[in-house]
């Protein structure tokens, strides 16, 4: 048997309390296990109404994202052994409500994510039969680390900003809209725009930098969302200086 | 489908919510008056908003400065023993800290924002924050220059 290692799990069971509480249960610190397994240990052998979100147990899915000793973290990649001899305080997500345990509330950023069209918009179709949209490598380049995005919404969770203002679109969703505008075969630049250079949008972000800190996959949305803010300025600059030619 | 909760979009819950089987109440945490002492990261990003009013003092400080340009060499010696004071002085040594403050942070930050490319490749980090250090250090020589010749 491996050496133990204590959890201060946040339990809210809103059948029953007002307001989250700390449960306190040891589990084995092995040296391959992630606090994810921890949770799993506790689940299945001490406590089977602790509630939490999990999937691929390899930083893919996303959904594992909770808030470890203060920080944004998916927890299939954080190692029990970093936090020894502990205890670790294991905590859902900040900045969302919380719907019971360690299970945050994520309706609202699905929402953000529809809104900034997360897909190609293409002006002209070209027909079938005219082949694929062809793209060369640099153009490839230009947005793959904003793709590489998992929906974890540890960017959220690190965010003031989105804290205090629950309407601000927020890191992810607005990374997610630079994947595609800079994105050589996509045309939909212009209708993401308006949604964009919102005060709710990428004006809201004060360039805090954590989200980029908290990203599990480098994906750095502080980057796409100044680099954004260059673009709205331009593009502002260009439909003041010449009313007539951009819309 | 995804259905939209008005109150998780950010809007007020209301007074009466509905609340069903698999939704029973939801636990909503209220960002703390004082987060930005929760973590150092943030508490540097508080000081760097801050310093733009310091920023915004020296713009002051040289509107003043002209103005006593204008009313002429007595005017001019009464702002020179004005600034000579201590007290401005002590205000003046802790703006000039801020806006130093300020100009470091965002030239560490201005790489983030700025895709220089060359022959094709992304120029890195550390050229980008360089080549500010460096304009900056350029401006500063040319201004001393002009202020310390005879």
């Amino acid at each position: 048997m491996a050496d133990t290692i204590t959890l201060r799990v946040t339990r809210y069971r809103p059948e029953r309390e007002t307001e989250p509480t700390f449960q306190e249960y040891q589990a084995p610190c092995r040296k391959d296990w992630v606090v994810l397994d921890a949770l799993n240990y506790i689940k299945d052998k001490v406590d089977g109404t602790l509630s939490f979100r999990w999937s691929c147990r390899m930083g893919i899915c996303g959904s594992c994202g909770m808030t470890v000793n203060g920080e944004p973290k998916l927890t299939c990649a954080t190692f029990l052994t970093d936090y020894a001899p502990g205890p670790v305080r294991v905590e859902p997500l900040r900045n969302f409500p919380i719907v019971r345990d360690l299970v945050i509330e994520m309706s609202a950023f699905m929402h953000k994510l529809v809104q900034v069209k997360p897909w190609i918009i293409r002006v002209d179709e070209k027909p079938l039969s005219a082949g694929e949209y062809l793209q060369t490598p640099e153009e490839l380049d230009e947005y793959k680390q904003f793709s590489m995005c998992i929906n974890c919404m540890l960017c959220y969770s690190a965010c003031p900003v989105y804290g205090l203002d629950p309407h601000f679109i927020g890191p992810a969703a607005i990374a997610l809209a630079q994947r595609y505008n800079l994105d050589s075969r996509d045309q939909g630049a212009r209708e993401r725009l308006d949604l964009l250079s919102d005060r709710t949008g990428i004006w809201g972000c004060t360039f805090v930098g954590e989200c980029t800190k908290a990203c599990p996959k480098n994906v750095d949305p502080a980057a796409a969302i100044q680099r954004y803010k260059l673009r709205a300025a331009l593009e502002w600059f260009k439909s003041f200086l010449m009313p007539w030619g951009t819309r | 489908m995804v259905q939209v909760f008005p109150y998780a979009v950010g809007d007020a819950m209301s007074q009466t919510p509905i609340y069903t089987e698999y939704h029973p109440r939801w636990y909503r945490r209220r960002t703390s008056t004082y987060w930005w002492l929760r973590r150092p990261s943030y508490l540097v990003f508080i000081l760097r908003e801050l310093s733009s009013l310091f920023v915004a003092w020296f713009v002051v400080f040289t509107l003043l400065q002209i103005h006593a340009l204008k009313e002429g060499p007595d005017g001019y010696q009464r702002f020179l023993d004005w600034s000579k004071s201590p007290l401005v002085l002590i205000g003046n040594s802790i703006a000039l800290f801020f806006v130093v403050f300020h100009a470091f942070t965002w030239f560490q930050l201005a790489p983030q924002a700025m895709v220089v490319r060359l022959r094709g490749k992304r120029v890195g980090a550390a050229w980008i924050a360089g080549a500010n250090y460096a304009a900056w250090a350029l401006a500063s020589v040319l201004v001393a220059w002009i202020v310390l010749r005879e």
